[in-house]
């Protein structure tokens, strides 16, 4: 299904040295309050590499969501923050929220136009591509998350699991450097859940992934952190985060 | 859950079916303007207008009773406000009543002006049936956007579009989640609830609402409505466009003789 993003893959030869270096994003001391004046977020510094797999623990509630809205600009608190080197400012959005594909919790959400072609179309027509450029995107992005042939239908009539795919795609059109998704397995069955992790897998492109489902957490990311009440209490390899029961237990992720 | 109580047999196939939306919504904003302006004295117009409804309903596959039971819909509406007209216009009087303390008269030109009302009304109803039985609701979108609707109102109406079934979906969760508690009591506890329930589904239709802005802004929405623009003006359109205005012209040139 993914067999032509593979070979986009960059050659991992020298990759060692320079991934360390190659920071796709650079927060410093974050901190957010939500309109009505609660600390959303505290002092957050965090680093993410490129082609890294990160994931973001935490309870209901601990700011994952917020946190992931800071990295296209949709929220901005008092840090400058910086996504492949570029400071995330008004001048930089365009080009930020090309590189960031952001897809939301409740694909309902994402998916906003009448026809499945309409929403995968909407991101490249919005940065002003051709409409031969922008019909090749779609079709391309419906055939990396294996949804060729549904372009015509009207969204609210898929499956959830239909409807994650496609609000995947609808990223994906914009051929994003950094994905960011919020809870992508919420609502599945686990067929779904797995066949989500499968495709997942297979994007060469950095992912952050904020979610409580530890099962995704261990199939597909290398590092963890772990987020309560807006601030990152822990952070490691996901095997050693994932097997200190304690740790997840104080913080809501184990019983 | 599955709707289609907006666009139900658009997805059908028949000449109608696969003319240009534009062509659709040309004709039929034409034919409703010119059955509003003929007056009812010229009756002959409205056997004809009606007979050109009724053949495109037939070629568009349209099923009968359907269209009925639809177009039938507009009649509460109409009544309630043309059915006093009778009785307070003044005029020649058709017949008059005694009921009970008061003399009640009916006049032939208040008759005549509800049969008017009637009459186009059911018409027009009739044709925007079959524009929207034949037309894709995306489709008709389209058209709008193509003959020059501002594109904000355009998009408004495809978020209209996207979104009723969604909603409609929440209240029907929300209505078992009621019953499933037990509703009932008395009539103002009911009417509480359900005053409840319309907040509720506000602040969340609200909330939504900031949340797919939210999602519109993650994918390069910068405040302005571009779209791709596919449609094409078939020979079909421009027989049908020039066979339909001759059809509406047809009174005209009949009452000339």
């Amino acid at each position: 299904m993914a067999s032509p993003l593979v070979l986009l893959l960059p050659p991992r030869l020298f990759s060692f040295y320079f991934e360390r270096m190659d920071k796709a994003v650079e927060i410093e001391d974050l901190s957010f309050f939500y309109p009505d004046g609660r600390k959303a977020l505290t002092d957050i510094s965090l680093v993410v590499y490129r082609d890294e797999n990160l994931a973001v623990i935490g309870p209901n509630g601990a700011g994952k969501s917020t946190l992931l809205l800071h990295l296209n600009g949709i929220h901005r608190g008092n840090s400058t923050i910086k996504i492949f080197g570029l400071p995330v400012e008004e001048r930089n959005l365009k080009e930020i929220r090309r590189k960031v594909g952001l897809v939301f919790q409740d694909p309902e959400d994402q998916l906003f136009s009448p026809t499945v072609f309409d929403d995968v179309a909407f991101g490249p027509i919005n940065m002003g591509y051709s409409e031969v450029e922008v019909k090749r995107r779609v079709a391309q992005a419906l055939e990396w998350v294996g949804m060729s042939g549904y372009e015509q239908r009207s969204p609210h009539h898929l499956s959830v699991g239909e409807k994650k795919r496609v609000a995947i795609a609808t990223v994906l059109a914009l051929n994003p450097e950094l994905l960011v998704l919020d809870e992508p397995t919420s609502n599945l069955d686990p067929r779904s859940k797995w066949s989500l992790i499968e495709l997942l897998r297979q994007l060469p492109v950095t992912k952050i992934v904020a979610s409580h489902d530890l099962e995704l957490v261990k199939a597909l990311c290398q590092r963890t952190i772990i987020l309560d009440e807006g601030e990152i209490v822990a952070e490691g390899n996901t095997m050693s985060i994932l097997n200190n029961i304690p740790l997840l237990r104080a913080h809501g992720l184990a019983p | 859950m599955k709707h289609s109580f907006l666009d139900q047999y658009s997805d059908r196939d028949s000449p109608i079916h696969r003319l240009d939306p534009r062509t659709k919504l040309v004709a039929s904003l034409a034919f409703i303007l010119i059955v509003v302006l003929i007056p009812i004295v010229n009756w002959q117009a409205f056997v004809i207008y009606l007979s050109l409804i009724v053949a495109l309903l037939i070629i568009s596959k349209l099923p009968p009773l359907y269209v009925l039971k639809r177009s039938l819909v507009i009649f509460p509406f109409v009544l309630m406000i043309a059915i006093f007209i009778p009785f307070f216009k003044s005029g020649e009087i058709a017949g008059s009543y005694n009921i009970w303390l008061w003399r009640v008269s009916i006049s032939y030109d208040g008759l005549l002006i509800l049969a008017n009302v009637v009459s186009k009304a059911w018409l027009c109803i009739l044709s925007l049936i079959l524009l929207s039985s034949t037309t894709k609701f995306t489709e008709l979108l389209k058209g709008l956007k193509r003959l020059g609707m501002p594109r904000m109102i355009v998009l408004i109406l495809s978020f209209m579009y996207r979104y009723i079934f969604v909603l409609v979906d929440e209240v029907m969760r929300m209505r078992q989640a009621r019953d499933s508690r037990n509703f009932g009591g008395a009539r103002l506890r009911q009417l509480k609830t359900i005053g409840n329930m319309i907040g509720t589904l506000f602040i969340r239709s609200y909330e939504r609402g900031e949340r797919i802005y939210a999602a519109m802004l993650a994918r390069g929405f910068d405040g302005e409505v571009r779209s791709l623009q596919r449609l094409n003006f078939k020979k079909a359109d421009a027989c049908f466009g020039i066979a339909f205005g001759l059809a509406l012209a047809s009174p005209a040139i009949l009452l000339l003789f």
